[in-house]
């Protein structure tokens, strides 16, 4: 991947750039051992390769192991991949990243990147000179670009917001594609060093058991990563449609745990036993839609085994038929002179329960299949067990808020709830907003359906936090790998302090697919047998022997039905063993790891490297092609992706269109992407992170997610939106916003951010306590996280500017917006907050504490508000004393924010913040004020116009007698808040508690804004009845003493 | 009756019981309405012959008894699916022994029993609905979460959910199936409630048919070799706006409609 390769290079430079000054002396060294090899082979072109390799990335690739480790460990940049640890491997892995198509053509890019690196390449540069006059031109030039624009550069990047940055990046991916093919050809040349320090590294044996229930045994360098190992595996299997199978490992606590391939084995494993389990990690909701049998085939093994251990229950016939069918695929026709058949059935394990009566039933339907090849039973399999209800559902033991035992299963289609057998309730992937989890707690809040009122969340106990993670993890794959059309990237800013940034790595199934469509092999042939259950030979001698020792074991005469196996054996034969590693992928031509466009250079490299690992490098070399190919195929998937318009988009939302109509939108945030990995290395030395991600993000996918990223930008404008204030608290950051009147919404994000960066940094370090994951926003997360890292106030200002015409896109078009646009991803950020706070008072951890932490937030929010109104209140809405009123989104800010023409007490949020700690508040109380504001927008929503709303505004105020003190400066607290969304309405509710002391007598305040926004008709009476009936019931000791309702209604569009 | 995995399969048999006198007086009631016995016996008729004759089912006819005053329920007393016929617990004690004449009669239909031995266990057939795909178990006064386990259990194919029915006796009082991925529902607030959880907890997707009469959407949806489909509802005259939009959705929905009326 291009950009993969991009962002981990500039994730590099800045840690560069922070520090290291032992690194770049190590460089320089490292450099000129590069230059003396480049020389030694004498080969012209690998020399310019090398160079453009080394200006690119490839500086900070030559670092020592160790060298590296170290940096990265400073970093604390979880997202960055780990530090590769088997020097050519890793480098190998990067240059295959790049998208061969960028190959040619792109020295002005790369001139782009030549400034962006001249500060790391300074010290190296005498050498890279000398060097670079044996070289060719274009290199030269290169060199003399660096050194002209280093100084300027240097300023830039330091000032200079993301915009800067964003376009760097972009080109650095480019460039890094080129660099890379360069790179690809010189290690081939340089094997020769490398082959030394491989053989330092340690080898470690590591036993796979197979689905068939043999153990497959392989030697992988004691640091290789997770996917090294998986590919070795597959390789062994000839299973191209590989991202459907994972491979498990036990804990020390004895819990099934999936090898994440990203990561580094040793790591995960945490004990000597270098056992693993080869599985079926997504089950494929239609295996008819496989391309190859022999993925049809390990389905099946896994399926077998599922419903023989009960794992996937099923029913007495279920049972049987599964049974016949997995006879006639692995041992043929049933012949009719068998001796004694139920014997033989008898010896194989069908069900849990198995009896004679099933064994005769098993033994009556497999007659009846007489002539089914084994492919054609093994797909009649599938289609009977894929409607088994539990078929692909994922079970993790858990507790409901009551304590009461459940089982989570997680599946394709979501999270389901069982209470022993029976389904008790279903989240959906498109109901869940975020996932998280906590400690052994595990949330996700739901989007509220019809029949519910507000979004929620629900939580469940686990057995342990790494229980809770473990589902956590498993969620967010699942609903990566069936939902989304490309893996997210990991989140590069660390938007929370939560430790694992943990993201699906791998191929969606939207990209499998494709994947799979490209492969063009002749069907390899394999040999059907599960020698757990059957231990005797049932098929010809194969190409690949699954299992070859316990093969003879039991043959029974069975020969006569090899035959029926060996209908695609014959195609295979030309394969080699040799060859076979790097076959399948090198040379079929449609394969599924080649991605469509291959530049010749590369294949060329290939090929010369294919030799050597002949000769040499055999195993590493070209499995670890594999993966690159595999990577490199991902990102032109996603390439194409982006062209292509998304089979099943996760979430076509009305406003998701909307939003993307708005093309300044887009471009801001690309630009803001950028600061991350700044912001990463800023706060680099605050913590140690242990989790380290793939540094995966990259420019082709910040493109792909455009869309969420414009989903996540919305919330900034709806930050603004909030129009009630505290008069307390006045802040130096409000100080700051009044000077930046104009860009107060941007004043306001940032100053968010500030209260959560000083809270964030001690946080840090614990990491795996808890994480989340947002479904819809992913990569919104990494935007408004972005000013919160930034340490200097200008880079922010400068980024508020850059913002702001993207707000005022956005604002203008927020009128026709639904509030939920806004309001989620607001909801993010605040629950963010939210976190980081909790782990900060993690030590006390203290409800209260949380709380006091939730007023201070509050009140520094609160500041804001002031700021935005004044400039903002035409219209000048009245509204009880209270302030309560907050107008949901943009349109309302727009129209008539300022009410009372200064700012209320009570700062009306209608921002929706979820208290992530799982105890309740509890509220005490006599009095109560429920203010609740209906702001109903009807709304034709205008996709492409930004569109001129004229609103017709109404204030209904019901007060009860007893009137509560209004507006002692108390800032009140911010309980809850939910938004809910559906398509046309969006209802956030936020509650706001406030108590004051009055004479010894403590009174309690609750209020309640409810911001209905729609583009429908919104029966304002039952939503106000229904409003004032769930405040009743939910504090039926309190009265209600206030009720208002505001409406705004969208009077007609003009021209 | 259903095949292994095959939605509704194909019908093939019905089991009917006699109406005892006692129903009348005796029965259990949820309203204060009077019972007219002479018609509703002669109701029975009317459908067995629908049944019979004109549906070309096997009528298995089981005998009235006096002491079982509801015994005519027949659907209560067991679940039938596959080749798995679960004997069902009543929730109302005193329909417990109705469910002896129907085991032996789905026996005599070679099922495999599975009987619900579980004493605290309770559950009428009246609140499993069963969509072709899985299992809905109303949650009501007659049936409780134990009984919707042993129902899980016995049929372990299908995802069974349950669903609280607060209003009405059965889940069925206000749904039912009105052919493959058709459900209709009753209009009344508890009927539309019950229809969204049940939407929620659905991997599939249903269509729904919106009946203005809960009572009308108690229909019978047929899966016959011989004609098709074919649902069974109430007739015109009971229910003239129902029996409208059953009609409309019978012709949109299958290609060979055949819709006969109970009269």
């Amino acid at each position: 991947m291009t950009t993969e390769a991009g962002s981990e290079t500039e994730v590099k430079e800045k840690a560069e750039e922070s520090a290291a000054e032992p690194d770049q002396s190590e460089k320089a060294t490292e450099d000129s051992q590069e230059v003396a090899n480049a020389e030694v082979e004498e080969k012209e072109r690998a020399k310019v390769k090398e160079k453009e390799g080394k200006e690119g990335k490839g500086i900070s690739r030559y670092l020592p192991t160790w060298l590296k480790k170290q940096k990265s460990q400073s970093q604390t940049s979880p997202t960055k991949e780990d530090p590769p640890t088997e020097e050519p491997v890793s480098e190998v892995t990067q240059e295959e990243e790049g998208p061969t198509p960028e190959v040619n053509g792109h020295a002005e890019e790369v001139e782009e990147k030549e400034e962006v690196k001249s500060e790391q390449v300074k010290e190296k540069e005498a050498e890279t000179h000398s060097n670079a006059s044996a070289d060719t031109e274009p290199a030269k030039e290169e060199k003399v670009e660096e050194s002209a624009e280093k100084s300027p550069e240097e300023t830039k990047e330091t000032t200079e917001g993301e915009g800067a940055e964003e376009e760097t990046k972009e080109k650095e991916g480019a460039v890094e594609a080129e660099g890379e093919a360069g790179e690809g050809q010189t290690s081939i040349f340089q094997s020769p060093l490398r082959l030394v320090r491989k053989n330092k590294m340690k080898l470690v044996v590591c036993h796979v058991t197979l689905l068939d229930g043999t153990d497959f045994t392989c030697e992988v360098e004691k640091r290789a990563k997770g996917q090294y190992l998986f590919f070795k595996v597959c390789e062994h299997l000839n299973l191209l449609e590989k991202d459907y199978f994972g491979l498990t490992y036990k804990d020390n606590h004895d819990q099934k745990c999936w090898l994440d391939p990203t990561k580094e084995i040793k790591r995960q494993i945490r004990s000597n036993n270098w056992q693993f389990a080869f599985n079926v990690k997504f089950y494929p909701p239609d295996p008819s839609l496989l391309t190859e049998d022999i993925t049809r085939y390990l389905l099946c093994l896994q399926l077998r085994e599922d419903v023989a251990s009960g794992r996937l229950p099923c029913s007495f016939v279920t049972h049987a038929l599964l049974g016949s069918y997995t006879l006639q695929a692995e041992i043929g026709d049933y012949e009719p002179d068998q001796p004694r058949p139920l014997d033989f059935i008898s010896q194989l394990t069908f069900a849990p329960n198995q009896n004679k009566e099933m064994e005769e039933k098993i033994l009556e339907l497999y007659k009846s299949h007489r002539g089914m090849t084994p492919a054609q039973a093994d797909t009649q399999f599938l289609e009977n067990a894929k409607k088994l209800s539990m078929y692909g559902v994922d079970l993790h033991h858990a507790k409901d808020s009551e304590g009461v035992d459940i089982m989570l299963g997680v599946c394709a289609n979501g999270l389901l709830v069982y209470k022993d057998r029976l389904r008790i309730n279903r989240f959906a992937w498109p109901k869940i907003l975020k996932i998280s989890y906590k400690r052994n707690n595990f949330y996700i809040k739901i989007r509220p359906g019809e029949t519910e009122q507000f979004e929620s969340t629900v939580g469940f106990k686990l057995e342990n936090h790494r229980a809770a993670k473990r589902l956590w993890k498993v969620c967010v794959e699942n609903h990566s790998f069936f939902r989304l059309n490309a893996p997210e990237p990991p989140t590069k800013a660390r938007f929370l302090t939560l430790g694992s940034k943990f993201r699906y790595s791998g191929r969606t199934q939207a990209q499998t697919r494709m994947a799979s469509s490209l492969i063009d092999r002749p069907a390899p042939s394999f040999e059907r047998t599960s020698s757990k259950r059957i231990s005797r030979s049932l098929d010809g001698a194969p190409m690949i022997s699954i299992t070859e020792a316990g093969r003879e074991s039991a043959e029974n005469g069975r020969e006569p039905h090899l035959e029926l196996h060996s209908d695609s054996k014959v195609t295979v034969v030309d394969v080699s063993p040799g060859d076979a590693e790097a076959m399948p992928s090198q040379h079929s031509p449609g394969s599924s790891e080649l991605g469509p466009p291959q530049s010749s250079l590369r294949v060329h490299g290939d090929n010369i490297y294919v030799r050597h690992s002949n000769l040499m490098l055999e195993d590493h070399d070209k499995t670890q092609e594999e993966v690159l190919k595999h990577q490199a195929s991902i990102s032109q998937l996603k390439r194409s992706f982006m062209e292509a318009p998304p089979p099943s988009p996760p979430q076509p939302n009305q406003w998701e269109k909307r939003l993307t109509s708005s093309p300044a939108t887009i471009r801001l945030q690309q630009q803001q992407v950028v600061s991350v990995p700044q912001t990463e290395a800023a706060t680099a030395d605050n913590a140690i992170s242990d989790t380290k991600e793939p540094a995966k993000t990259t420019e082709v996918e910040i493109e792909e997610t455009v869309v969420v990223q414009e989903i996540s930008r919305a919330p900034k404008p709806g930050l603004v939106t909030v129009a009630a204030s505290t008069p307390a608290a006045p802040s130096a950051e409000q100080e700051m916003r009044e000077q930046e009147v104009e860009v107060q919404e941007e004043a306001v994000v940032v100053e968010e951010a500030k209260p959560r960066k000083e809270e964030s940094i001690s946080s840090e370090s614990e990491s795996e306590e808890e994480a989340e994951y947002h479904p819809y926003l992913p990569v919104s997360i990494s935007h408004t996280q972005i000013p919160e890292e930034k340490e200097e106030e200008e880079e922010q200002e400068k980024q508020e500017e850059d913002k702001t015409p993207e707000l005022q896109v956005l604002a203008s078009d927020a009128s026709s917006l639904p509030a939920e646009v806004i309001q989620p991803a607001e909801e993010t950020r605040r629950e963010e907050v939210e976190s980081k706070k909790e782990d900060n008072t993690e030590t006390e951890k203290t409800t209260n504490a949380e709380e006091e932490k939730e007023v201070e937030r509050e009140t520094e929010e609160s500041t804001d508000d002031p700021m935005v109104t004044p400039d903002e209140a035409p219209n000048g809405l009245t509204l009880p004393e209270e302030g309560v009123t907050v107008m949901d989104a943009r349109a309302e800010e727009e129209e008539e924010p300022k009410m009372n023409g200064e700012p209320s007490l009570t700062e009306a949020e209608p921002l929706p913040q979820v208290i992530c700690c799982s105890e309740p508040p509890v509220v005490k109380t006599e009095m109560v004020t429920i203010s609740d504001t209906f702001a109903a927008q009807k709304t034709e929503i205008a996709t492409k116009e930004v569109p001129i709303v004229h609103t017709e505004t109404k204030t209904i105020t019901y007060e009860a007698a007893q009137l509560d003190g209004n507006g002692d400066g108390e800032p009140g607290v911010l309980m809850t808040a939910q938004t809910i969304t559906s398509e046309s309405l969006c209802t956030t509710t936020t509650t706001h508690i406030t108590k004051t002391l009055k004479g010894g007598l403590s009174e309690t305040r609750i209020e309640k804004r409810i911001v209905i926004t729609g583009d429908c008709d919104i029966d304002h009476d039952q939503a106000l009845a229904q409003a004032i009936k769930e405040a009743k019931e939910q504090h039926p000791d309190m009265s209600v003493t206030r009720v208002v309702v505001h409406k705004e209604t969208e009077l007609a569009e003009e021209d | 009756m259903a095949g292994l995995m095959a939605g509704f399969g194909h019908y093939t048999h019905a089991v009917v019981r006699g109406i005892p006198a006692s129903l009348a007086k005796e029965a259990l009631r949820s309203s204060q309405t009077e019972v007219d016995l002479a018609k509703a016996v002669k109701e029975q008729e009317a459908y067995v012959e629908v049944l019979r004759t004109r549906l070309g089912l096997e009528v298995v006819e089981l005998p009235a008894d006096e002491s079982l005053p509801d015994c005519v329920f027949v659907e209560d007393a067991a679940v039938v699916c596959g080749d798995t016929a679960l004997i069902t617990r009543p929730g109302a004690e005193s329909r417990r022994g109705e469910t002896e004449a129907m085991k032996g009669a789905l026996k005599d239909l070679n099922l495999n029993i599975v009987e619900m031995t579980d004493e605290n266990a309770t559950l009428d057939g009246g609140d499993v609905l069963f969509t072709g795909r899985e299992f809905f178990v109303g949650l009501s006064k007659r049936t409780n979460q134990r009984g919707a386990e042993i129902l899980a259990d016995a049929f372990k194919d299908y995802a069974v959910s349950t669903v609280p029915v607060l209003e009405g006796l059965h889940l069925k009082s206000f749904c039912s199936m009105g052919g493959p991925g058709l459900i209709v529902i009753g209009s009344s607030e508890p009927a539309q409630k019950a229809l969204k959880i049940m939407q929620q907890m659905s991997d599939h997707r249903y269509d729904k048919l919106t009946v203005p009469d809960d009572l009308a959407a108690n229909c019978i949806y047929m899966n016959l070799p011989s004609k098709g489909h074919v649902l069974l509802h109430c007739t015109a005259e009971e229910f003239p706006e129902s029996a409208k939009e059953s009609l409309n959705a019978c012709s949109s929905q299958f290609a060979s409609p055949c819709r006969v009326f109970i009269s």
